[in-house]
C-alpha cells in the first residue's frame, strides 16, 4: 500500500463534514496552501466538507488559505492563539457577527496540547495562563511552591502539513522556519496528509536528516512549486 | 517645581529601547516581544553577544533582509522576514516553548497596558470587546530568568500604567521583574516598585505623582542619560 497520492484533490477527498483539522504553518511559513485550496475546490463543487473545526496558530490572512475557507463558509470553529492579524478580516467579520466560534489558546499551550496528543499524554500542567481568564474552569495545582494550570491534549481527525523533502515512506523535512507546528500536528491527527515540495524514493532523505518519521504520515503528495501565502496576500490574490 | 513637562520631556520609545538595551548581558538568550520591544536589538551594545529567540522556532536571527531579499519561510513571530546569524537553529513549536517555560531564556521583554507593584502584567486585551488574541504572551512571562517590560510611564490620557492592582485582564501573575518606562527604571521586588533610575529633569515628587503605586527607594537613584541622536 502506497502513501503517495496522485493529486492534492485525491489527498483530501475523504475529509468529511464536521471534521476537526489541524493545519500546519505559522502565518504563511510552512502553510500547506495547495491542500487548503483543494478543500475549498471540493466544497465549492459538492458543498462538502463543511462545519469544520480548524486548528492553527492564526485564523487566516487576506483572501487565500484559511481565510478563504472561512469566507467560503466551511468553518464553524477556530482553535488558535492569535486570530487578530493585519489582514484577518475574513475571521473578524464572521466572529463579530457570531457566525464562527473561537477557542483561544496561548501559543505555547496550543503547541504542547498538540504534542501531548501525539505522545499519548492526556493532560499536563503548565504555568501559562495561571490567574488569567483563560484558566477559568481549569484545575490548578501547586508544584514546588508555584501554581500551574492543567491542560488537556488536543487531537484532530486530520492534519494537513507542508514538508520540503518527503519520501514514499512518509519521512519529512521542513524548509527554514516552516517547521513550526507541522511536526507536532503530524503526530496528533488520526490521518496526516503532507504536501511536499520534493518527493523521492525511500532513502532519498538521509536518515539523520529526517525530522518527521514516516510513521506519523499517512498520505504524501508532491506539490513541486508551492505558493507562498505572504506573496499571495501581498499581490491581493483572492481564492 | 522643576518645570518638567510630562508629554514633551519624556523618553521616546527608541530612547526607552536604548536604555533597556544597556542591560543586555553578554552571552544571553533573549526574546523580544513583537513591536516596541523588538527595537531593543537595534541598540545592542558593541562587544556583547546576544542570541535572539522567536516563538515560531528560530534561535540566532539577525537583522531584517533588504526589500526584495525576503524569504517568507524565514520569518519571526511578528511575521516579519528575518535573516540568520552564524550558529542559528530551527526547531518546532513545542521545543520553542520548552525554551520559554523551561527556564532556558535569560530575558523576555514585553509591552504593557498595566504593570502592578507585585509584578502582575496586563498586556493582551483591555476589555471584552473585539476579537481576543493572546499569542505567546502568557507563555513568555513564565520561565525567563528576567521578565522586563518597556512602556510609556503613563497612558495617552496621562493616567498611570504602573498601578497597585491591574484592572485590565491579566497576562500573568507576579511575573515582571523590571520596568523600563519613559521616565524611569523600576524593579519589582517583594511586591513593591523599587526606583533604580530616573530622568534627571523629573523630581521624585513629580515621578511619584504619575505613578499609581508607591515608589520605594533603596540606595542611590541613577540618572538616565540617553546619548544625543537617539
Amino acid at each position: 500500500m502506497t502513501k503517495v497520492s496522485p493529486s492534492v484533490a485525491d489527498a483530501i477527498a475523504d475529509i468529511p463534514d464536521g471534521a476537526q483539522i489541524m493545519i500546519g504553518g505559522f502565518g504563511g511559513s510552512g502553510a500547506p496552501i495547495e491542500l487548503i485550496h483543494a478543500l475549498i475546490d471540493r466544497f465549492r463543487a459538492t458543498g462538502s466538507p463543511s462545519n469544520l473545526t480548524l486548528i492553527n496558530n492564526n485564523a487566516g490572512n487576506g483572501s487565500i488559505g484559511i481565510a478563504a475557507m472561512i469566507k467560503a463558509g466551511m468553518v464553524g470553529k477556530m482553535i488558535c492563539s492569535f486570530p487578530r492579524s493585519s489582514n484577518a478580516e475574513a475571521f473578524n467579520e464572521k466572529y463579530l457577527a457570531g457566525e464562527i466560534a473561537l477557542e483561544l489558546v496561548p501559543q505555547g499551550t496550543l503547541a504542547e496540547r498538540i504534542r501531548a496528543a501525539g505522545a499519548g499524554i492526556p493532560a499536563f500542567y503548565t504555568p501559562t495562563s495561571f490567574g488569567t481568564e483563560l484558566a477559568e474552569g481549569k484545575p490548578s495545582e501547586e508544584f514546588d511552591g508555584k501554581m500551574y494550570v492543567r491542560e488537556r491534549w488536543l487531537k484532530a481527525d486530520f492534519a494537513l502539513v507542508k514538508g520540503h523533502d518527503g519520501d514514499e515512506a512518509g519521512n519529512l523535512t521542513y524548509r527554514l522556519a516552516g517547521r513550526n507546528f507541522n511536526p507536532l500536528m503530524a503526530m496528533a491527527a488520526d490521518r496526516t496528509i503532507a504536501q511536499v515540495s520534493n518527493l523521492g524514493a525511500p532513502g532519498s532523505i538521509a536518515p539523520e536528516a529526517v525530522i518527521t518519521p514516516g510513521i506519523f504520515v499517512d498520505v504524501v503528495v508532491e506539490v513541486s512549486e508551492p505558493q507562498q501565502e505572504e506573496m499571495l496576500v501581498r499581490t491581493g490574490v483572492i481564492y | 517645581m522643576s518645570g518638567f513637562n510630562l508629554m514633551e520631556d519624556k523618553l521616546s520609545n527608541a530612547q526607552i529601547a536604548w536604555r533597556a538595551a544597556q542591560d543586555l548581558e553578554d552571552g544571553s538568550y533573549v526574546n523580544l516581544g513583537i513591536g516596541f520591544p523588538e527595537m531593543i536589538a537595534k541598540f545592542q551594545p558593541e562587544g556583547r553577544n546576544v542570541t535572539y529567540h522567536t516563538e515560531n522556532g528560530v534561535l540566532g536571527f539577525g537583522r531584517a533582509p533588504a526589500e526584495g531579499e525576503e524569504d517568507w519561510d524565514l520569518i519571526n513571530a511578528g511575521k516579519k522576514a528575518i535573516t540568520l546569524n552564524p550558529g542559528a537553529s530551527f526547531f518546532h513549536h513545542a521545543d520553542s516553548f520548552a525554551m520559554v517555560r523551561g527556564g532556558h531564556l535569560d530575558l523576555a521583554v514585553l509591552g504593557a497596558y498595566q504593570v502592578a507593584q507585585n509584578g502582575d502584567l496586563a498586556n493582551w486585551r483591555v476589555g471584552s470587546k473585539g476579537v481576543p488574541a493572546v499569542g505567546g504572551a502568557m507563555d513568555l512571562v513564565h520561565g525567563a530568568r528576567r521578565v522586563a517590560v518597556v512602556t510609556d510611564h503613563v497612558t495617552k490620557d496621562g493616567g498611570p500604567k504602573l498601578v497597585e492592582e491591574c484592572t485590565f485582564p491579566l497576562t500573568g501573575v507576579g511575573c515582571v521583574t523590571r520596568v523600563y518606562t519613559s521616565l524611569a527604571v523600576i524593579d519589582i521586588a517583594e511586591g513593591r516598585f523599587v526606583l533604580r533610575d530616573k530622568l534627571p529633569a523629573i523630581s521624585l515628587e513629580e515621578l511619584q505623582a504619575v505613578t499609581g503605586a508607591r515608589l520605594h527607594i533603596e540606595g542611590e537613584v541613577g540618572a538616565i542619560v540617553v546619548p544625543e541622536g537617539i
